[in-house]
């Protein structure tokens, strides 16, 4: 994939010569604390893990993420750049996969200031680091899942507000598919096979056991092929709706 | 240098389908600058878009260097420097890391790209703008990180998409010049294939060797600027400003009727009458001006100056009209192509 390098540090470096790498990482951790802190009640749970820290990261990157993703391909549409990217000497591959890198680096860089939270727990008492570091890897790969929806969506249109609402309702979708009141509304209207695949869906549900620390591969497949595909997906779209 | 072969371009499907551009063949060699003219719509950006690999043709292709477009289409770009019209770039970055990502896409590193960077930095002048973010440049400046952009590599063909357009008459003018200089005009050894799109006539006439014209995605002429030029009914044609003789009631006599008698004067323009103060030719009074076309293109100073010496008549300017691009291209492009049986006229021999 030659270009894959240049595209991505181009698209890193763009987050932080505008001030959204500064507004998204200070909103990130901020709520990030706030829901540990005060919605969790970290302090008062007296447990030395990080399961209140993990347990609202769906609800977190719900909003952020997109804030994230709509920009990858509609900018580039709306300001015409796209006919520039993709005239250099690069495939639409290297394109796609590496601006969604760039951007699940950044988001990376944001979950990884989060650490002062992981050093409080240490100080605090001893926690299972195992657990932790399975727990960040999976949210990690939630935080992918999320980019590679939005990152599809930012490419069907040229504005960036169309694509982050779609992208939030969308993602908001994919997490509430396993909760009882969404498969009770549909269990109605579909056979119980379908309720099954729809509830496998749920990004809540996965994430659910990865918050604590249970990384199972199942749910690490789960997470890499919605990411495949929805990069897959990308780049059909990218290609299909260039020239408008 | 670039051979587009047969190619088209069908935007969507079914009844409701547009085709942009209809079967456009063309050859363009090192050292011609060619100029795509046609009006907004003709399909001379979606042709452009389709060589660079942007687009892919619904049918036909376009060979660049010997690569073909459609089963190699990083290959052509890597031979294209493309500008897409209006110039797009990344607001938020400044020049100098623009330049510096097209210089790693491009493949180059260390002393290779600094030194690429720093000769096409020279060659369109933004050195004193290189660490400002692109979005605050004015246009012209904006235009030439563009044109860098596109010689970064010193590509074989340059491929121009309304280079101009929008720029005051001084950056158009330095625009045209930094083209001139990359064309090696006319040089078939060291020059580069240009082609660029414009509606601007006159860009035409300052920069290109040879001149295209198309509408509704079909080749209509394709020739030198002159050659377009002698197509126009004004080649050739001759406007004079004569003192008129006077009526016994002293009124200015009408001449351009006498002028319609020269044989090979096809049509009399009458500009009318004016007064005028005492000028170098003669006495304050009337003078009229006639713009006379002359059939087949025929030159005809000699003749009209002639019949109005015989006349008696003062010529007071008589100038000789080489042909209007404008009168040509509007001719062209309005014309019903339903009548248009010829697939692709050529201009050749009539200059």
């Amino acid at each position: 994939m030659k270009g894959l390098i240049p595209v991505f540090r181009r698209e890193l470096a763009g987050y932080f010569t505008t001030p959204v790498a500064l507004v998204f990482i200070v909103i990130f951790l901020f709520l990030a604390g706030v829901f540990t802190f005060q919605l969790g009640k970290f302090f008062e749970r007296g447990q030395a893990d990080m399961v209140v820290f993990f347990n609202f990261h769906p609800w977190l990157y719900l909003f952020l993420i997109p804030a994230v993703s709509m920009r990858l391909w509609a900018d580039e549409r709306k300001t015409g750049t796209i006919e520039l990217l993709l005239t250099l000497p690069i495939s639409l591959s290297a394109a796609v996969v590496g601006k969604f890198l760039a951007a699940w680096a950044f988001t990376g860089v944001a979950l990884a200031l989060t650490f002062p939270i992981w050093i409080t727990v240490n100080y605090l008492g001893e926690p299972d680091n195992g657990t932790i570091f399975a727990g960040y890897l999976g949210s990690l790969l939630m935080a992918g899942a999320f980019l590679a929806i939005g990152s599809c969506i930012s490419a069907t249109t040229k504005s960036q507000v169309i694509a982050f609402i779609v992208s939030v309702v969308i993602c908001l979708m994919f997490m509430l598919a396993g909760l009882k009141d969404i498969q009770a509304f549909v269990s109605g209207w579909v056979p119980f096979e379908a309720l099954k695949i729809i509830g496998s869906f749920s990004f809540l549900s996965r994430f659910e056991a990865i918050s604590k620390g249970v990384l199972d591969l199942r749910d690490v497949l789960f997470f890499g092929s919605i990411i495949a595909v929805f990069i897959a997906a990308t780049g059909v779209v990218v290609n299909m709706k260039k020239a408008e | 240098m670039i051979s587009i072969r047969n190619i088209s371009k069908r935007y969507g499907a079914g009844s409701g389908s547009i085709l942009a551009v209809d079967g456009v063949s063309l050859e363009v060699n090192a050292g011609e600058v060619l100029g795509f003219l046609g009006p907004n719509g003709a399909g001379k950006s979606t042709t452009m878009k389709m060589v660079t690999g942007f687009l892919t043709p619904t049918s036909g292709s376009a060979v660049v260097c010997g690569r073909d477009v459609v089963d190699d289409p990083v290959g052509v770009k890597s031979v294209i420097g493309y500008l897409p019209e209006g110039a797009p770039n990344y607001p938020d970055m400044t020049p100098s890391a623009f330049l510096d990502f097209i210089g790693r896409i491009r493949g180059f590193s260390g002393a290779e790209k600094k030194r690429r960077i720093e000769a096409v930095v020279e060659r369109v002048h933004i050195g004193g703008v290189m660490k400002q973010p692109i979005e605050t440049l004015s246009k012209g400046f904006k235009r030439r990180v563009g044109l860098a952009q596109a010689m970064l590599h010193e590509p074989p063909v340059l491929i121009l998409d309304e280079p101009t357009d929008g720029l005051d008459p001084n950056q158009k003018h330095e625009v045209r010049n930094v083209i001139r200089e990359l064309a090696g005009r006319g040089d078939v050894h060291s020059g580069r294939a240009v082609v660029l799109s414009t509606h601007i006539l006159e860009e035409v006439e300052a920069v290109c060797t040879r001149a295209v014209i198309i509408a509704k995605g079909k080749v209509l002429v394709d020739g030198t600027p002159a050659q377009l030029r002698a197509m126009s009914k004004y080649h050739n044609a001759v406007t004079i400003t004569v003192i008129p003789p006077l009526s016994a009631a002293g009124e200015p006599v009408n001449v351009a009727k006498d002028f319609a008698a020269i044989t090979w004067v096809a049509d009399v323009e009458d500009q009318g009458v004016r007064h005028v103060p005492v000028s170098a030719a003669g006495p304050a009074g009337p003078r009229q001006t006639c713009t006379l076309v002359p059939k087949g293109g025929r030159p005809l100073l000699a003749d009209v100056a002639s019949f109005a010496k015989g006349k008696g008549w003062t010529i007071e300017t008589i100038a000789v009209d080489g042909g209007r691009l404008d009168d040509v291209f509007r001719e062209m492009t309005t014309r019903d192509l339903a009548r248009e049986s010829r697939p692709k006229a050529t201009a050749g021999g009539a200059a």
